[in-house]
């Protein structure tokens, strides 16, 4: 297994959508594989809401595997031992790159709320920074499933010479109100926890019991009732009597709290607001006629994945985009997976995501090198 | 023999595939040409085409297996049901769309037909016949629904639901008034020319509007 060791690069400045410009900027990251002579090898894996650059290898310290390790790797999807692959955390995380939980230049505290608020085209830019200081100017592939999926959409239509392929997975061109829905229970979430403290409680208790309830909906709109009925069915925990002091009875419940609090020990909750916020506020197609109009500049070739039980973000979203690329005639390949893991499934979908992925990616090398 | 060596090479098409009508439509396209292909199944002729006339090669199929087969492959195929998945392509997209020995499956033939015509400079269709000798003489004289080496399906599990023949195909054809380019009927591995609606097995056609 490959061993996955963070980098860190600092540039000057970053100017974001808002007017703001953030001063310097931080961005953690990981590679794998080995960049060829005419660096066009190289690929950028961008993460969901709450990954990190830590996609693949094994981490030195915690011995964990990365969160698409399954896919990245000698010999898989992501051939590491073919191309050179590229993960950052993203701006606005908790995770190395410069967010809300980051240290303010101008005060010496921690931005809190004062933190600038960022959008996935301020994430993309950040990222093609790093693409630039690694000195590559042309990315043979963008890939990442769910928000991954909208900066993939964002670096294709934003940077369309420095993009050969885009591979959004299981994702949208913009948030459906349940899917905003969603996204602000979990903010409510950690808004009503009193240790949330309008966002200032770097000094103190961070608000733990609100960022636990928010991920344990989040858990739930990653799997599907079927998942969860072959996953915990109606076990009981310890015990098979009904009590009324409301601990774990359920398997169930007892995942939804571990899952919770395990959150709670790796993400910031200013990084959940101010990243879900800027999933809600993602539409690629704002400021044109269509999302047809808007995907007109993208002129990379397209893999667009979706799964059969993933009912956030359901087939007919990927299908919007498909179809909007086929209506502007562009290269483009889709297929809905077989998959009962719901939204999860782009995670752990991975025989079947690995063939496609691979082949595609091969053909793109292949027409890179203009065969 | 891989694909390598064979485009090396460049065989007929039928040795790679298989299928007559293929081998029929391998010698149709031209190179570098921009081709669809309907139910191109796991993108076996599209990817011939792409390895030895360069072809710029996009597929439809509805059976996900073969879908995921295809783009591993290396061609671009979307999953979706052919007969409400042109729409969205712009005019005159593609220099050459296939329809090949699935006509006969699709429920209203005529619209997808006349999509292929506005989506493609050039429409290539192939269909089996069922005006071939052997497929009336099993009708005639079992008085059943004709069962052939062609067409081996019980009647109630058949994926063909049309039975058209070669003289009805000219009569859309007239009707429709398009323009043939070429016809050619084939039995066995071998071009038919006389009689082709008792002779031929399978039909190709390419036309335009």
């Amino acid at each position: 297994m490959l061993v996955a060791h963070t980098q860190f690069v600092r540039f000057d400045s970053l100017s974001l959508d808002s007017g703001v410009t953030l001063t310097p900027v931080d961005v953690a990251y990981q590679t794998y594989g080995e960049l060829n002579a005419s660096k066009s090898n190289a690929i950028l894996i961008v993460h969901a809401f709450s990954g990190d650059a830590h996609a693949a290898g094994r981490d030195p310290e915690t011995g964990k595997p990365g969160w698409w390790d399954n896919m990245i790797g000698p010999g898989k999807g992501f051939d590491t031992n073919r191309y050179f692959v590229i993960s950052s955390n993203v701006l606005g995380g908790c995770k190395g790159t410069t967010g809300p939980s980051s240290i303010d230049p101008g005060t010496g505290k921690p931005f809190a709320l004062c933190f600038p608020s960022v959008t996935m085209a301020d994430m993309v830019r950040l990222q093609k920074k790093l693409v630039d200081h690694l000195g590559i100017r042309r990315l043979l592939g963008v890939a990442g499933g769910s928000m991954g999926g909208m900066q993939v959409l964002e670096w294709a239509v934003s940077y369309p010479d420095q993009v050969a392929a885009a591979l959004p997975i299981a994702s949208t061109a913009r948030h459906t109100a349940m899917q905003i829905a969603f996204n602000e229970v979990g903010r409510q979430a950690v808004m009503a926890d009193p240790d949330w403290n309008n966002g200032n409680y770097y000094a103190c208790r961070p608000p733990a019991r609100g960022l636990a309830v928010a991920r344990m909906v989040g858990h739930i709109t990653y799997m599907s009732d079927e998942s969860m009925r072959e996953k915990f069915g109606r076990r009981m925990r310890e015990r098979d009597k009904a009590a009324a002091d409301f601990t774990v009875d359920f398997e169930v419940e007892s995942y939804l709290r571990y899952r919770g609090n395990q959150f709670v020990d790796r993400f910031d909750a200013n990084s959940y607001l101010y990243i879900t916020k800027a999933m809600d506020y993602y539409d690629l197609s704002l400021g044109y006629a269509s999302l047809a109009a808007s995907l007109e500049r993208a002129t990379a070739r397209f893999l667009v994945l979706s799964f059969t039980s993933d009912w956030l973000y359901p087939t007919y979203q990927s299908l919007e985009i498909v179809n909007a690329l086929r209506s502007r005639n562009r290269d483009v390949a889709f297929c809905e997976l077989t998959s009962t893991y719901g939204h999860d499934a782009f995670l752990l979908t991975v025989e079947e995501q690995a063939e496609i992925v691979g082949g595609f990616l091969a053909q793109t090398h292949r027409q890179e090198n203009g065969r | 023999m891989t694909l390598v060596e064979a485009g090396a090479r460049k065989p007929l098409v039928r040795e790679i595939l298989g299928r007559k009508d293929y081998a029929i439509i391998g010698d149709v396209i031209e190179p570098g040409s921009k081709v669809l292909d309907l139910g191109c199944g796991e993108a076996e002729l599209l990817h011939w085409l792409m390895e030895n006339k360069r072809v710029m090669a996009r597929g439809i199929e509805v059976n996900a297996t073969k879908v995921q087969k295809a783009i591993a492959r290396g061609v671009s195929v979307y999953q979706g049901d052919l007969e409400s998945s042109l729409h969205d392509y712009p005019d005159q997209a593609f220099d050459f769309v296939i329809l090949s020995q699935t006509l006969q499956q699709i429920l209203q033939p005529l619209p997808v037909l006349r999509q292929m015509l506005r989506v493609g400079q050039k429409v290539i269709v192939g269909f089996p016949n069922f005006g071939h000798w052997r497929v009336r003489l099993s009708h005639l004289t079992s008085g059943r629904a004709p069962r052939t080496e062609l067409f081996p399906f019980e009647w109630y599990d058949s994926p063909n639901i049309h039975f058209l023949t070669i003289v009805d195909f000219e009569a859309l054809i007239h009707k429709e008034r398009w323009t043939v380019e070429k016809r050619i009927f084939v039995a066995g591995h071998r071009e038919v020319r006389f009689a082709p609606n008792l002779t031929a097995e399978v039909a190709v056609y390419l036309f335009r509007k």
